[in-house]
């Protein structure tokens, strides 16, 4: 059986002035839960950078060289076709001629493939349920998730060191 | 937490706090639809659907009942496109480049200024469209492998270019515009009483939950994105402008044309951005959100690139003499004292003239100043595309096959109808989504708000 507290603020100074007390004292904080990106809780609460830049710049790499072989394909080996007597012979004649489809399909690729990757790890999708544990917590609240299962102390201890901090309001769940 | 300095404007009037940005937002998308509204909704329906007519009846007849001829193949048609597509280069502009430029008022104007790029791209795309004539054959522009053996599409022609400028850039933006939308979804769902409602919004808020990992995640994404869209704001309207540049056509033949047409798309697309949140701001009482400050940033964005138009026309004018060609400066000299001289004149007055009264302060930070000449620069731009492709085919190399071009009723009612149906979507999206960008704008309340402003300087 663990014990879940979710601890609301009304501030998100608040929140992340609790959180660094509460990570100093040696506390997991789980979660935080807020209704826009509170700037410097990362660090604090153990979040790391997030890949998903290298991502896009794999994406944009695979349009670009999709892009590259499907117009040599048709263009210079396919069907080379003499039109307003523009090269068509070799690819690195005809490379001017092709940089703006390149560039295009390129950002395609790259914004839709990092779009797609980014909801499929938040697990953001048509249809799923939030989960937030408060519906204020996209309005005004801000909520943190702290657990038992993750933190070596035990639930009295947590609650009297969450209760020190400048919280709005404090609610227990016990999960079995 | 960031701090500004005390002299700065605020960007956010009156002592509001995190519930109240929601409030102002979300309140008129619970309450019942407002009279006004309805009525503006109901003109814009019906000119809308007139336009879907003209439309049908151009398709069921042929392109015939436009007033195109053999001389004058691209008119009012192409015109509306190169229209549409350079108001649709506001929203991109606001909302990536000025991200990247960190610059915070960009958040009070970006998400309506978005919706209003993708419904200008949707109605420029209408037109070459409509214009191939057989619109059931239009999957040729795309390179499908076909039953004709190896026939392949022309990756040379830069009206191959722009298909892929345009399909990209608007499901680029679409899909940037989206995922900025999600977290206020939620805010709507989770703030919603009544079951549909709230179920159509929990759908498309995706079950945004505001977890830390995700606004992560979140922020790289808009920053990111941001980096790879301000080149596709700027290569959308050069390749464009390659439509026009890389033809022999005297007065289209030209090396300034990219440059010249991105600014002046930013240029159109900032005055029509003015002109609906000006109405908007009122409507939906956001004055403490959208004020003064904002337009008068707007009107700078305005000035820049509208010099910028100014100087390209001059250029334009100062080359086609000076290079000595006869067809060339014979092209210029038709422009201003040809038949179309009131098209060019207009052209000059409302895009030349107009923006430079916004170096006058009291001009520049009054909003019914700024209204009128939003609109006024919306015709001018609207005739700068008019002067640029009519006059420049309707005398060309042989006079012997000069024309001229008269538009008729079927031109005018699909130019009438892509405006009413651009309307009737942005006031539906008034009405239905978030028009402020809530998680954006609560993150800038304590650097940029006046009352917090004013707590500090205690």
């Amino acid at each position: 059986m663990k014990k879940v507290f979710h601890v609301m603020y009304d501030d998100d100074e608040k929140l992340l002035v609790a959180a660094r007390e509460l990570v100093g004292k040696g506390i997991h904080v789980n979660e935080v839960f807020s209704p826009f990106p509170i700037h410097g809780i990362d660090p604090v609460i153990g979040i790391k950078r997030t890949r998903l830049a290298i991502t896009s710049f794999m994406y944009a790499m695979t349009g670009l060289t999709i892009a590259v072989s499907f117009m040599w394909y048709t263009m210079i080996s396919d069907w080379p076709m003499n039109i307003g007597g523009k090269p068509s012979f070799s690819l690195l004649e005809n490379l001017p001629a092709f940089i703006p489809v390149t560039f295009e399909f390129s950002v395609l690729c790259a914004a839709h493939g990092m779009v797609i990757t980014y909801l499929l790890r938040n697990g953001t999708l048509p249809g799923m349920p939030a989960t937030n544990p408060d519906p204020r917590t996209t309005d005004n609240m801000f909520v943190m998730e702290i657990t038992t299962d993750s933190n070596s102390m035990n639930a009295e201890e947590l609650e009297t060191a969450i209760k020190n901090t400048a919280l709005f309001e404090l609610s227990i769940k016990e999960i079995k | 937490m960031q701090r500004e300095s005390a002299i700065r404007e605020p960007l956010i009037l009156g002592h509001k706090t995190y519930k109240d940005i929601t409030d102002d937002v979300v309140g008129p998308i619970m309450g019942p639809a407002p009279l006004g509204w309805k009525i503006m909704i109901t003109i814009s329906s019906i000119i809308a659907i007139y336009g879907i007519g003209s439309i049908l009846y151009l398709i069921g007849t042929g392109i015939g009942v436009w007033g195109l001829n053999k001389t004058v193949g691209w008119a009012w048609d192409i015109t509306n496109f190169v229209w549409w597509v350079g108001i649709g280069h506001a929203g991109t502009l606001i909302s990536a480049v000025l991200l990247l430029f960190r610059q915070k008022w960009r958040m009070a104007i970006n998400r309506s200024a978005e919706a209003m790029t993708i419904f200008a791209v949707i109605m420029a795309a209408v037109f070459p469209g409509i214009h191939m004539g057989r619109i059931w054959l239009a999957y040729y522009v795309f390179p499908l492998p076909n039953q004709f053996g190896s026939i392949w599409v022309n990756f040379n022609s830069p009206l191959l270019w722009d298909v892929f400028a345009i399909s990209t850039y608007f499901s680029v933006s679409l899909v940037f515009w989206y995922v900025g939308l999600i977290p206020d979804f939620a805010t709507i769902r989770d703030r919603m009483v009544k079951p549909l409602p709230k179920k159509i919004y929990s759908i498309l808020s995706f079950g945004w939950s505001g977890r830390a990992k995700h606004w992560n995640r979140f922020e790289e994404l808009s920053l990111v994105l941001a980096g790879i869209a301000t080149p596709l704001v700027f290569s959308v309207h050069s390749i464009v402008s390659m439509d026009f540049a890389t033809s022999i056509v005297p007065g289209w033949h030209t090396t300034i044309f990219p440059p010249y047409f991105v600014s002046g798309a930013v240029f159109s697309g900032f005055a029509m951005v003015q002109t609906l949140l000006l109405v908007m701001r009122k409507a939906y009482k956001l004055e403490d959100y959208i004020h003064i400050k904002h337009v008068e940033y707007m009107n700078i964005v305005m000035i820049v690139t509208g010099s910028i138009v100014g100087v390209a026309y001059l250029t334009e004018l100062f080359i086609s003499w000076y290079s000595g060609v006869e067809y060339e400066s014979y092209a210029f000299i038709n422009r201003f004292s040809g038949p179309y001289s009131i098209a060019y004149w207009t052209m000059m007055t409302c895009n030349v003239i107009s923006p430079q009264l916004f170096w006058i302060k009291k001009i520049r930070r009054s909003f019914v100043a700024t209204f009128i000449i939003s609109i006024v620069v919306n015709i001018g731009m609207w005739f700068e595309r008019y002067v640029i492709i009519v006059t420049s085919l309707h005398r060309d190399y042989l006079p012997s096959s000069w024309g001229e071009f008269i538009p008729t009723a079927t031109d005018v009612g699909i130019f009438l109808g892509t405006l009413g149906i651009f309307l009737t979507l942005f006031l539906a999206f008034t009405r239905f989504f978030p028009v402020l960008a809530l998680n954006e704008l609560k993150t800038i309340l304590k650097s940029s708000g006046e009352s917090y402003r004013n707590k500090q300087v205690k």
